[in-house]
């Protein structure tokens, strides 16, 4: 099923995917109005890397990842996996899927059944798969290893764990079926911040040891640093730049790029004074209705008629960096 | 980490009931649930006594002592004897027969059927699930004594007819319940979960939604029992339920309704505790078993 054109060491290929939601309508009221939260979005990770995709709540990034996981499926687009298409598939093969893309879920007090121990929840998997038979129990213990807990609390239920806790145990869910790749839904948002540092550990340590490829999502630009090899920003929907890691951070082209970099705060007092933030005006345009042409020229301070007229493009500036603006130019925000 | 003092805690309880299997685990707090045990003894007591009644009645079945006539409690008879001096106690007891099976089967069919169904319905949505909701719908806006009447009319009064007529109307209001359960249940991040990692639905529902739903099935189900047994004595009353010579406590209840303000309404009293008691006693078995089954475990 290779489609030739796809990078041979490429483990997850997005190319042009769309996703809709329809919003409103019913039996009676036939008018419903269609949200695109994913509007032809490409990106493509090699294996083993880690693809960090950031973007404003409500920008698309949830909806991405859940449709490359195959928890919903996009209106059109593919999704490779390898050589394989997947987002179409149904059924059986979807069910062989599931066996190698996984998703950890950004809240991991409802991610978890708070009527199943986390044995059961551990073992769910592998007996849908049928995975280690007869084994099982000792896959647990394994996986409970692996993920920095202790194998004896296998019993115990969810609501005697941290956040932390359980977050790893939704991380242990997601490596029971041996998967290539993990969706990671802002796995560390809901946690404290003493903890965050803990769970990322643990998964570039999976990642080295396990050969995973991640899609990170999140939207704390500097976590996405630590962990990413490549970023991709959205914006309502859209890819609006992606590139290497610190060319990205370093020479960020896109003007919605630089005012996300410019809102870290920079731990130097000094530094921290004397430099400009850019302030963007105004909230993100609501999805159901997004501006012509460019999505972001309704707070863009470059903005032109052209803006207005003309969707910019996903143009390769070199150096795996790309971008979609009428006017990139390089700015320092530190 | 911060995680350290919830860590803690969870060693306190947990120790001793983590290392048991969860079946032990729920007999165990079941057991020790201040009003669900009791309850369970006398539920099964009134079981006993009731279906037992041909060896435990003191006196047998419909005996009449028509010289003796309504008498008040005595030695002899504990709870009095009616009209026609039949030993009220005897004929509570097998009175009892009747009322506890319509109840409890009522309240099973009922629970089986409803919860299936909303469980579908809400799961699966579309057009199965607008349907079996205005299903649903159609039974609510039907007056339900008249149509119950009639099927019973219809088919003949038995008390098999009674349980598949309750049956048949009770299970709408569990339906309705669990679909709202569902769908709220159904959005949560676990189900998403379980089918990320290639879960059926048949095992979504079986193995997440429905262990989650225990507490208000549970509850909806003594309601039901309780309902049940009140339609029942409704039917009775109104000349459609359990006909002569059976009896049920709805029936003794309404054959009694006119002693209000005389001296035997005590006649009226003793059906309408048997009720009450039986009522209570599977509300707070429901509420017992939903406390047991929450693995979090709160304590009364």
């Amino acid at each position: 099923m290779a489609e030739g054109s796809a990078d041979v060491s490429s483990s997850l290929t997005v190319d042009h995917l769309v996703k809709e939601y329809r919003v409103g309508g019913g039996l009676l009221r036939r008018r419903a109005s269609v949200v695109q939260a994913v509007s032809d979005v490409s990106l493509s990770i090699e294996a083993g890397k880690t693809f960090g995709l950031v973007g404003e709540s409500g920008c698309g990034k949830s909806s991405l990842g859940r449709t490359v996981a195959r928890l919903q499926t996009g209106e059109s687009g593919s999704i490779r996996l390898g050589g394989d298409e997947i987002s179409r598939v149904s059924g059986r093969s979807l069910r062989a899927i599931r066996r190698r893309v996984q998703f950890v879920f950004q809240d991991p007090y409802a991610s978890l059944n708070p009527r199943k121990s986390v044995r059961a929840t551990l073992a769910e998997p592998l007996a849908i798969h049928r995975l280690h038979r007869g084994q099982e129990s000792r896959r647990v213990s394994e996986l409970l290893e692996q993920v920095g807990l202790n194998p004896a609390h296998a019993d115990r239920y969810p609501h005697e764990f941290s956040g932390g806790q359980r977050q790893r145990i939704g991380i242990a869910r997601a490596l029971a079926v041996e998967p290539e790749v993990i969706v990671l839904d802002e796995p560390v948002s809901a946690l404290d911040v003493s903890i965050q540092a803990g769970v990322l550990n643990l998964l570039d340590e999976l990642q080295g040891r396990l050969g995973l490829t991640y899609l990170f999502i999140a939207h704390d630009l500097s976590v996405v640093r630590h962990l990413s090899d490549r970023v991709g920003v959205m914006y309502l929907g859209r890819m609006v730049e992606q590139g290497p890691v610190d060319r990205l951070y370093e020479h960020p082209m896109h003007p919605y790029t630089q005012a996300l970099l410019s809102a870290i705060p920079v731990p130097d007092p000094k530094v921290e004074r004397a430099r400009q933030r850019i302030v963007l005006r105004g909230d993100v345009p609501s999805p159901v209705s997004p501006p012509s042409g460019c999505r972001f020229r309704t707070r863009c301070w470059k903005a032109t008629e052209k803006c207005a007229i003309e969707t910019p493009e996903l143009v390769d500036l070199g150096e795996g960096q790309s971008v979609a603006c009428h006017y990139p130019a390089e700015r320092t925000v530190f | 980490m911060s995680g350290v003092g919830q860590a803690v805690s969870g060693e306190l309880i947990g120790e001793q009931q983590s290392s048991t299997g969860s079946a032990v685990q729920i007999m165990r707090r079941f057991l020790r649930h201040r009003l669900a045990m009791p309850s369970l003894v006398v539920l099964v007591l009134l079981l006993v006594v009731c279906f037992g009644a041909a060896v435990i009645a003191p006196y047998p079945r419909g005996l009449q002592d028509l010289l003796l006539g309504p008498t008040g409690p005595s030695p002899e008879h504990w709870l009095g004897t009616d009209e026609i001096g039949r030993d009220y106690l005897s004929e509570i007891l097998y009175a009892g027969q009747v009322s506890l099976a319509i109840g409890l089967a009522v309240a099973v069919l009922s629970t089986l059927v409803g919860t299936a169904l909303g469980a579908i319905a809400g799961y699966v949505g579309g057009w199965i699930g607008e349907l079996l909701m205005r299903i649903t719908d159609l039974f609510l806006i039907v007056p339900a004594i008249a149509l119950i009447a009639i099927i019973v009319q219809g088919l003949g009064p038995s008390p098999v007819t009674i349980v598949l007529a309750l049956a048949a109307l009770g299970w709408t209001y569990i339906a309705r319940v669990v679909r709202g359960q569902v769908l709220s249940l159904r959005e949560r991040d676990f189900i998403d979960a379980a089918r990320g990692i290639g879960a059926s639905s048949v095992r979504i529902i079986a193995s997440h939604l429905l262990p989650n739903l225990v507490g208000i099935v549970v509850v909806a189900m003594s309601l039901s029992v309780a309902s049940a047994i009140i339609v029942e004595s409704t039917l009775s009353f109104l000349g459609f339920g359990v006909q002569p010579p059976d009896t049920s406590w709805g029936a003794m209840l309404s054959q009694a309704a006119g002693y209000v303000g005389t001296d035997r309404v005590y006649l009226l009293y003793f059906p309408g505790l048997f009720i009450l008691v039986t009522v209570l006693c599977v509300n707070f078995i429901g509420d017992g078993l939903r406390d047991a089954l929450d693995p979090q475990g709160k304590q009364l």
